[in-house]
Formats: structure tokens, sequence, C-alpha cells
């Protein structure tokens, strides 16, 4: 065989190699579209087929919004999402420039604290945190949702070691224009620090929108719920009657992160292996 | 007329003033850590030697009493044994597959991005809702698995309702759902291989693709390939969404494991000391783990 004959081949035995990969990886996906695709009848039927005879997308959503408040939940979705993240950002960057920029007694002695934080899985302070929500009353609501979330170690972690790499004289300069440390947070650091806010941004978001453990635990009301709860929800109350709704459901839970993931690829595996560094 | 200030009491006055601030920078962070981690940390091992449920009026120290009745316990062991299991089919699994589709991946130029993409979008998708969409497909009568079975003349199976088969097929969606994860650590290993390593081997003799494999590849990889295999298992230890929903431990405790086994304990029978208990044991394992990745990350790897 020629060298460009064996380079062909090979280059075909990775695509047919990869393409099989590829559908097994989509093929769940491809199996809720299909299947929020069909009307009842075709779903309770043993005759195996992809598209759906009779195209029933927007009934299956119809009952699917009508059965379970979707807005609502998307809605609790952003609002969790969004409040944990400005939060985050609220805590973790002054303490991140504090950490990286300025000399206070204590300094090594916190930074070594944030480092061993990160090392705690969340479900391991789960049952103490509960003890102290339910002390506060707010079990069942928003804030127990946020509060326990506020804190991430791990932001402080990484915009401390991003804010080392910050030139000193950049700092020196907006204090000789008479802007406070705090000033200095939001309007020096914060600007020069807008990639790894981002990754990080995407890091929290895609968590907490994902997240079931935590609202499942801490949440009794309906109206509150996050989104994998009300699809779980959603599932528990139609238990093997309605497919085609709850797998419509399913894609209208996952949407808003599948489309924001496929316009910026790039950004979401950079914010979301940011674990994999920690 | 200000008072004229010696540069050296200003500068020292300006320290700390400066340390003032750094202290009221940090403060918030550090009082959030103290009550919504390292608290509850100490506190978790604190409650593991109490008998205490919620919402009664008192509870007493009991010493290791949780711990002998959780060691005395069949369903802890069943928990800690498919845990265990569950780890040691994901792990493998999920990390030759994320290996095995990086290299192919990055062994050719087209279609790289379309690829990366597509074995990315379980990662982003939420487990819970895919999870139920697993759910249908595994369905015994009407579910695309054993619909497919039965096109191939085979007997089709309750997956999910059978003791025999409930757990693999928790690790199956386990896996399903890391290897893309595992593909970009590994693909962000591959593209930090300096190139010139490839062209040293190929001048002392090593040629095709295998040899560059196990030449340079393979032994580059190396440190990267502990990382990944750490990171998974600790994650794979967390596994609670996929049981929650699909088996929610069964049938008969066959697919109960340790996060699952501490959420029932502690939030649906309020058991909180024997809950704290089992978290302990949990704690115990992940730590453990954290610290070999820990460990291992000081060998100079660089990711992304």
């Amino acid at each position: 065989m020629t060298p460009r004959a064996r380079m062909l081949l090979w280059s075909a035995i990775r695509h047919i190699v990869l393409l099989a990969g590829a559908l097994v990886m989509l093929t769940p996906f491809i199996w809720m579209v299909s299947t929020a695709s069909k009307p009842q009848t075709e779903i309770f039927s043993s005759d195996l087929h992809l598209i759906p005879y009779q195209f029933a997308l927007w009934d299956n959503l119809l009952i699917a919004f009508a059965k379970a408040d979707l807005w609502r939940y998307l809605l609790n979705g952003l609002i969790v999402t969004i409040s944990i993240f400005g939060l985050q950002v609220l805590v973790a960057l002054p303490a991140a420039y504090a950490l990286a920029k300025l000399r206070f007694l204590g300094r090594d002695v916190l930074f070594a604290l944030v480092v061993f934080c990160i090392l705690i899985p969340p479900q391991a302070t789960a049952i103490p945190v509960f003890l102290l929500l339910h002390k506060m009353g707010v079990l069942d609501t928003y804030a127990a949702l946020v509060l326990p979330f506020t804190i991430s170690v791990f932001g402080i972690f990484l915009m401390r070691q991003f804010f080392k790499t910050v030139p000193d004289d950049l700092i020196d300069a907006a204090r000789m224009d008479g802007i406070s440390e705090f000033g200095i947070v939001w309007r020096v650091m914060l600007p020069t620090a807008i990639p790894a806010v981002t990754a990080f941004g995407i890091f929290s978001v895609v968590a907490h929108w994902n997240d079931y453990f935590w609202p499942l635990i801490v949440l009794n009301s309906e109206h509150l719920q996050t989104p994998p709860l009300a699809v779980a929800h959603f599932r528990n109350n139609e238990a093997g009657t309605n497919y085609g709704p709850l797998m419509a459901a399913a894609m209208v839970i996952i949407a808003p992160l599948v489309i924001a993931f496929l316009f910026a690829q790039r950004r979401f595996i950079e914010g979301i292996t940011l674990t994999g560094i920690k | 007329m200000a008072p004229r200030v010696p540069a050296r009491v200003l500068a020292s006055f300006r320290r700390t003033g400066r340390s003032q601030a750094a202290y009221a920078l940090a403060a918030p962070a550090f009082v959030l850590m103290l009550l919504m981690l390292i608290g509850p940390l100490a506190g978790v091992i604190a409650l593991s030697f109490t008998d205490y449920q919620l919402g009664a009026p008192a509870f007493s120290w009991i010493g290791l009493s949780n711990y002998r009745e959780m060691f005395a316990d069949r369903v802890f062991w069943i928990s800690l044994k498919n845990t265990l299991t569950y780890v040691a089919i994901v792990v493998p699994g999920a990390v030759a597959l994320g290996l095995g589709v990086a290299l192919l991946i990055q062994s050719g130029a087209g279609l790289k991005s379309w690829y990366r993409t597509v074995y990315f979008l379980p990662v982003m998708a939420t487990l819970i809702a895919m999870a139920i969409v697993w759910e249908f497909m595994l369905h015994p009568q009407f579910g695309l698995v054993n619909g497919l079975l039965r096109a191939a003349g085979l007997q089709g199976h309750s997956w999910l309702q059978d003791r025999g088969t409930a757990l693999y097929s928790l690790c199956v969606i386990g896996i399903w759902q890391a290897t893309g994860f595992n593909m970009v650590l590994f693909l962000a290993g591959l593209v930090s291989i300096p190139k010139h390593l490839y062209d040293a081997a190929e001048i002392d003799g090593a040629e095709g693709a295998w040899s560059r494999f196990r030449l340079v590849t393979w032994p580059m990889l190396g440190p990267v390939t502990l990382f990944v295999v750490a990171i998974s298992a600790i994650r794979s230890f967390q596994v609670f969404d996929t049981v929650q929903v699909l088996t929610k431990g069964g049938p008969s405790k066959s697919s109960e494991v340790l996060i699952y086994t501490m959420y029932t304990e502690g939030f649906e029978f309020f058991r909180s000391g024997y809950g704290a208990a089992v978290t302990v044991v949990f704690l115990a394992f992940v730590l453990l783990l954290t610290l070999l990745k820990s460990a291992l990350g000081n060998r100079e790897v660089h990711y992304a």
C-alpha cells in the first residue's frame, strides 16, 4: 500500500469509529426529540421508528406547558443561578484581591483555608447546612437555594491566581488617583479579569442550573422548583403514561444551556473543565 | 495648613490603612467560609457522634454507636460495595473511552471541533432530564434498547427493574455522561505535548502510529491520565441523581449507593446523626482521592 492510500484508509477508519461513537452519544438526544414529536399511539407501539408518522411535537409541548408551569421553573432556574453567580462574584473578588495583592496578618492562613475548603465535597456538608437553614427558618425559599453557594472557595482561588498576574503598577497608579482599595477591586481588577470571570460564570451557572441534590433537599413548594427538580416531579406524576409531553419537558429544560453551549462551545468547554485544574 | 508628617510614618499609616482594607475585603468571604464550609464540616463529624434527629428537642453524645450500628447494618455494606463497583466500572470505562476519543480526534484534521462538541454534549445537558430519557430508552416494552435487541432477534430485558442489571445500567449512563469530560482533559494534555518529541522519535526510527503512541504520547500523557482517573473517581463517588430518580436504590438495594443512603437517612428519615456517620465514610474516601489528585497536580501538569 502506498503511504497515501494508507493515510486515506486511516482517515476513513478514524471517521467511521468517531461517527459511530458520536451516534451513541447523540442517541438519547435523538430519541428524546423523536419521542417528543410522536403522538401517544406511536409511542406505545412495538414498531420502532425514528421519524413520527404524525408530527406531534407542538401538541406535546402544549400539554407539557399545561401540566407543568415550565416558564415558572425556567424563571426559577434563572433567578437562582444568576443570584448565586452574582453573590459569588461579590464575595470572591474582594477576597481574591486581598489575597493576591495586599499584605496583612493572617493572609497565608486564610489562603490555606481556601485551598483546604476546595477539597470539601458539597454533599459532605449537606446535613449541617440543612440544619443551619432550618434554624434560620429559611428552608423552602429561594434563600435556601442560594445562601449555601454564595461562597465559592474555588472562585476565590481562581481569581486570586489571576490577580497575581496583574502588574502592581496598575494598582499603584489607581491609588495615586485616589481610588480606594474597594474601588480598585471593581474599577481596576474586575475589568482586567473579564475572561476569567466569564469562565467562572459558565462553570457556576452550568453547575447550579443542573444541580438536583440541593434543591431536592431544601424545597417542598412546587412553585419554587428549579428545572431539574421540576422535570423529575413531572416524571413522578406522569409515571409511565405520558412520555411524549415528558420528553418535550426534558427538551425544554436542557434547551437553554445546550443552545448557549452550541453558540459558545470553546468558552463552555473552558469553563466547565475548570474543575479539572482545581 | 496641614501638619507635616514624616514620610516613614505616612507610609506605615498607609500600610495599616491598607491592611484594614484587606480585612474588610476578605471578611465576608471568611465569615461565609466558616458558616457554610468549615463549620458544617466540623459539624458533620461532631453530629456523627450524637443521636440527633431533626426536630428532636434534645440530643446526647453516644460515642461510636452510630458507627457500630452502621458497620453492623447490611444495607451500609451493600451501599459501599455498590458505590465501589460503580466507581470500578465507570472510571476505567470513561477514562479509556475519553482517551480513545481524544486520540482519534487529535490524529486527524477533519471535523475536529464538531466531534468535540458532540462528545461534550452529555456533559452539558442536565443529567436529571437525560436520566429520564435513558429510563424511557430502557423501557422494557417500548424502549429503544429492547426494540433494537428484538429487531436483532435477541431477548429484551427489564434493565432498571432487575436487581441483576440495575446498577450496571446506571454505570452505562455514568460512562455516557463522563466520557466527554475526560476527552477534553486528554485533548488539552495531547495539545501540550511538544511536537519536537515526535520528530525526535521519528529520527530515532519510531515509525507508525503505534510506536509513536508507545514512545511519546503515552509517557507524556501519564501524569494527565492519573489526574483524570482521580477526578473521575471523585465524581463517580458522588453518584446520586440517576439513582434517586431511576431506581431509588432498588430493586432490593441492588443500586443503593453511599450518597443515596446518606440522603434517605439524613433527609427522609431525618436521622441526622446516623446520616452524618455515613457522610464521614464518604468523606474519607473522597478526601483520600482528592489528596492523591493534589499530589499529582503538583507535578507540573498543565491544562487547557
